[in-house]
């Protein structure tokens, strides 16, 4: 508990530094952020209505305790575009980004771990090259070029799968998952790739240990050590980097749903860009980085849990 | 160095796919056949053919200049991008790491606050605050590169400053930017080095990715990623427009991840 308590409490000057880079988005944007988002030509009225209604009229630190003030009770505005509030809007997004970022976690896994523990266990054979050059390509492809390929051969060449949109879960589970699998696939091969070679080292290290050797002198088969023995020490580190993708996977979305027209909050952010609809952006970039500081944290706490080695150390 | 490069055939094809790259983006504007944004409107989508090697896009530009120049512009972004966060992020972490205490404890929390942020997400909204171009780009890529090399500069001073050369020049009575500059500095470049040497794979996808949003290089300057975007739109009547500028990003960013690798194993082996 000491553990957890002292992390989030080193964590807080890192919130309060994003919420403060964050709030410098908006104040820092060139010249009237407000005749940036109605253009040059607007009616000086709605001007003056739209600069009231964000207090620029104000100097910059009475508008940050404003605004932060309000950030601190959940309120992150209102869009420019819509009315709506930044926050039930960003919720909203965050739906889609999770399933996709979920069935992202799913395809990695199932690729990654079965490989890398093969290649572990027959090191130096074709397999194990096999599974090399594919960590390698997959770290080194850009995700959107796959997304766009993956595209072209199972939506345009043969029209298996669509090739965008969302369909919420529950209206119609068999054509969510026809929307989800290109997008998933797509995100899933770039952490699969990571998640291979982390596994395979692990593996690799476990396997030269005594334990191992011991349990193979005591007359147990390769693979039930591999499987049983070995796999349960070598997935430590793996927990950790998949944990960290998890963080990184949230910049990764942008990319990805804005391919496969996916609404989630990366689709939601370029989008705001576009529509100069500032507090949007605002509000989505904070949201996300606040997840990417949380996961990153729960990601060091879990593993903490995992290896009681590390919690005597501490 | 180089021989011992050379010598294991993974950093001898990263070496070659990134002299590929390097001649490509000296040499390929003046090598190209033809102007990057010179249109043939009597050749519009043309698939790859003995007059246009890799076809040619929906106003009739030729697909191989285009991407001659965007390597030119991927490798400007990536190596400048890389270069400003170098240059900043290298003297935070080496003065943090052999400073300790409040400075150490104020420098290293503004660089945990952009860590903070995913970094294609803090690259975004900077272009968004800052606008599209190529020189906001380069400014978003830098601040994304900017802590982490802060982080390893640091931890590379940390490592130093206890040791007795270092000790021993204090004791001559040379000042904090005397040592740093004459001991510290020589004695952690090479990690510092290498993380630079990897991030510019990196600072080349961020790029693309940018520049494919929208948000980086603008037409008719011609760049892998505002090429992919474009290609988006013909992919069912020209998907050699979507086959190339992904194959230049993929070979340049797997050479650059190839030797950034090996230039670790050979440089800091201890890692």
């Amino acid at each position: 508990m000491r553990v957890i308590g002292s992390r989030l409490l080193s964590l807080l000057p890192v919130l309060f530094g994003l919420c403060l880079l964050s709030f410098a988005l908006l104040a820092l944007v060139p010249g009237d952020p407000v005749t940036a988002m109605l253009g040059m030509e607007a009616d000086p009225a709605a001007v003056a209505t739209l600069r009231a209604k964000f207090a620029l009229d104000q100097p910059l630190p009475v508008r940050f305790i404003a605004w932060f003030g309000h950030v601190l009770i959940g309120d992150l505005g209102r869009s420019i575009q819509t009315g709506r509030p930044v926050t039930a809007t960003v919720l909203t997004a965050l739906v889609p980004t999770l399933q996709l970022g979920l069935a992202a976690l799913v395809v990695s896994l199932c690729i990654a771990i079965p490989a890398g523990i093969i290649a572990a266990a027959r090191r130096n054979s074709a397999a194990d090259m096999a599974v090399s050059i594919m960590a390698l390509t997959g770290l080194s492809l850009p995700s959107f070029w796959l997304g766009i390929l993956l595209i072209v051969a199972l939506s345009i060449r043969l029209p298996l799968l669509p090739s965008s949109g969302y369909v919420p879960v529950l209206t119609d589970p068999l054509e969510a998952l026809r929307h989800i699998i290109l997008p998933a696939l797509t995100l899933g091969a770039g952490m699969a790739a990571a998640t291979m070679r982390m596994t395979r080292a692990a593996m690799l290290d476990v396997l030269s240990m005594d334990y191992i050797r011991t349990a193979r002198a005591k007359g147990l088969s390769r693979r039930r050590v591999v499987w049983r023995h070995a796999l349960r020490n070598a997935l430590l580190p793996v927990v950790t980097l998949v944990g960290l993708q998890l963080g990184q996977l949230l910049g990764g979305v942008v990319i990805t749903e804005s391919v496969f027209a996916w609404p989630g909050i990366g689709k939601l952010t370029v989008d705001a860009i576009f529509a100069r609809d500032y507090p949007v952006v605002q509000g989505a970039i904070l949201v996300t980085a606040t997840l990417f500081v949380l996961t990153n944290l729960a990601t060091d706490l879990l593993y903490t849990v995992l290896d009681p080695r590390l919690r005597v150390r501490r | 160095m180089l021989r011992r490069l050379l010598i294991a055939p993974r950093s001898a094809l990263g070496v070659l796919l990134v002299t590929i790259t390097l001649f490509a983006g000296a040499f390929g504007p003046a090598l190209s056949p033809y102007g990057p944004n010179e249109p043939d409107f009597a050749a519009t989508l043309s698939p790859p053919s003995a007059t246009h090697w890799l076809g040619t896009d929906d106003l009739g530009r030729d697909t191989l200049s285009r991407i001659l120049s965007g390597a030119r512009v991927s490798l400007l972004v990536g190596v400048v991008s890389v270069a400003a966060g170098l240059l900043l992020g290298g003297p935070i972490g080496l003065v943090a790491g052999y400073a300790g205490g409040w400075t150490d404890s104020v420098l290293m929390r503004c660089m945990d606050v952009l860590l903070a942020f995913p970094g294609l997400l803090l690259a975004l909204g900077i272009t968004a605050v800052l606008g599209a171009s190529l020189v906001n780009t380069v400014i978003a890529i830098a601040a994304v590169n900017l802590p982490v090399l802060a982080r390893v500069a640091r931890g590379q001073a940390m490592s130093v400053r206890s040791r007795e050369y270092i000790t021993a020049e204090r004791a001559l009575g040379f000042g904090s930017a005397t040592i740093l500059w004459r001991c510290v500095l020589p004695n952690t470049a090479s990690p510092i080095l290498v993380q630079a040497s990897l991030l510019l794979a990196s600072s080349i996808i961020t790029e693309a990715y940018l520049s494919f949003l929208g948000l980086g290089v603008q037409p008719p300057t011609p760049s892998w990623g505002n090429m992919l975007h474009d290609a988006i739109g013909f992919l069912d009547q020209a998907v050699w427009l979507a086959w190339f500028p992904g194959i230049a990003i993929f070979i340049t960013v797997l050479g650059f991840n190839l030797l950034g690798d090996a230039l670790r194993d050979q440089l800091d082996p201890h890692d």
